[in-house]
């Protein structure tokens, strides 16, 4: 069999497969990110209601079920080992507004960051009012 | 020696034991953690009586009213389609429609009545919710949860009382001042008077019973026979708004 232009057609396919894998070949060089979420913590405030390795992944199930137990089941305040959890001598409430954005008190420095790096758009911000003020 | 039978009986039942331990254990574990400490005001039927008298004395005080919409952020626009109420001022013959009667006494047919939702013992607006977002909880409150709200208006309908509004815009910014304690409501999702069910879970009474001056709203426990409520019913001759509709209200106006 005679493969007419051969060298031609070779070429241009391993040109063709280089580009077509670029961002493969890319990703495997350098899989860092050039932008990454900048997270700012709190200063005053050394520990979060569970381990930051948990809130990391699952924020978003703890605030679903802090959310159902106060408004569904009619229970406010976070118990542990049949205690009312305390911070500064007050009782913790289930409370995206009173619980978590009292220590993490920027918005922009520490939700948003990585909610913008992966584009995620949740609407709790539509009701829940973001401290300091209510423009969003 | 044991033999193949005595083995297996000894196996199986060492096996279940350990299951039913196991199986208890967790049981008991899972229920501690969701056992609260007993915290906050609790009751079997919460009620509300009004006191008609006392409030026609100060025709003109809305401390109540302000109250409420002031803590529950409830927005204030300017056109009345618009209009989200929690609490409101209506006249008599309007808030009794079936209590008409051409005789009544001068100063209470023109008299304006204070209404808020009835958290009807048998309330028609949970039965047609879709999304189980309103519900009547175990202590008698007509609860909403404003995450679930699809915003059909259902409720809405089917409330006699008119105690529901529909967020037709975006209430933000008809907001002057906002409460932190409390979320503002969103576009496209219906809200109502909760009975104050955050202030009661922290030991507070609801933010109208609070303001009033002259204690014209009483507030408490039905179910308790020393209850202020239940005393000011024994003691004095009461209405609610349609009750001929079974729905069975539990707001009651001492006239």
């Amino acid at each position: 069999m005679k493969l007419y232009d051969g060298w031609k057609i070779t070429i241009g396919l391993i040109i063709f497969t280089g580009f077509f894998t670029l961002p493969i070949w890319l990703n495997l060089t350098s899989a860092e990110s050039k932008v990454k979420p900048k997270l700012v913590y709190p200063e005053d405030a050394k520990e979060c209601v569970e381990a930051k390795d948990y809130m990391n992944h699952f924020h978003m199930d703890l605030l679903n079920r802090w959310r159902d137990s106060v408004v569904r089941m009619n229970v406010r305040y976070v118990v542990r080992n049949g205690n009312i959890l305390t911070h500064n001598g007050n009782k913790l409430e289930m409370s995206l507004t009173l619980t978590c954005l009292k220590c993490h008190s920027n918005k922009k420095n520490f939700c948003d960051q990585c909610h913008n790096y992966l584009d995620v758009k949740p609407y709790c911000w539509d009701c829940h009012i973001e401290p300091k003020g209510g423009s969003r | 020696m044991i033999d193949r039978r005595n083995f297996i009986k000894i196996v199986s039942f060492g096996g279940g034991i350990a299951l039913a331990t196991k199986f208890t254990s967790d049981l008991i574990s899972q229920s501690e953690r969701n056992d609260e400490p007993s915290s906050g005001l609790k009751a079997k039927r919460w009620a509300m009586a009004i006191d008609l008298e006392k409030c026609e004395q100060s025709p003109n005080c809305n401390k109540c009213i302000v109250a409420c919409h002031s803590y529950h952020n409830v927005p204030q626009f300017d056109n009345p389609k618009d209009e989200i109420k929690w609490i409101w001022k209506d006249y008599f013959h309007n808030a009794f429609v079936t209590q008409e009667n051409p005789y009544l006494p001068k100063g209470m047919k023109h008299q304006l009545v204070l209404l808020l939702c009835n958290h009807c013992d048998n309330p028609p607006c949970t039965n047609v919710c879709p999304t189980k977002a309103t519900w009547k909880r175990e202590d008698g409150i007509v609860m909403m949860d404003w995450h679930r709200c699809i915003g059909c208006r259902y409720c809405v309908a089917a409330c006699p009382y008119g105690s529901r509004s529909f967020n037709w815009r975006d209430p933000r910014p008809f907001l002057k001042e906002f409460n932190p304690q409390f979320p503002t409501r969103t576009r496209g999702v219906v809200e109502k008077c909760t009975f104050c069910a955050e202030r009661l879970s922290r030991s507070q009474m609801p933010a109208c019973v609070e303001a009033c001056p002259s204690n014209a709203l009483i507030f408490g426990d039905l179910d308790d026979p020393s209850s202020e409520v239940r005393k000011v019913l024994a003691n004095r001759f009461s209405i609610r708004r349609k009750p001929e509709l079974g729905t069975s209200p539990e707001v009651y106006y001492l006239v």
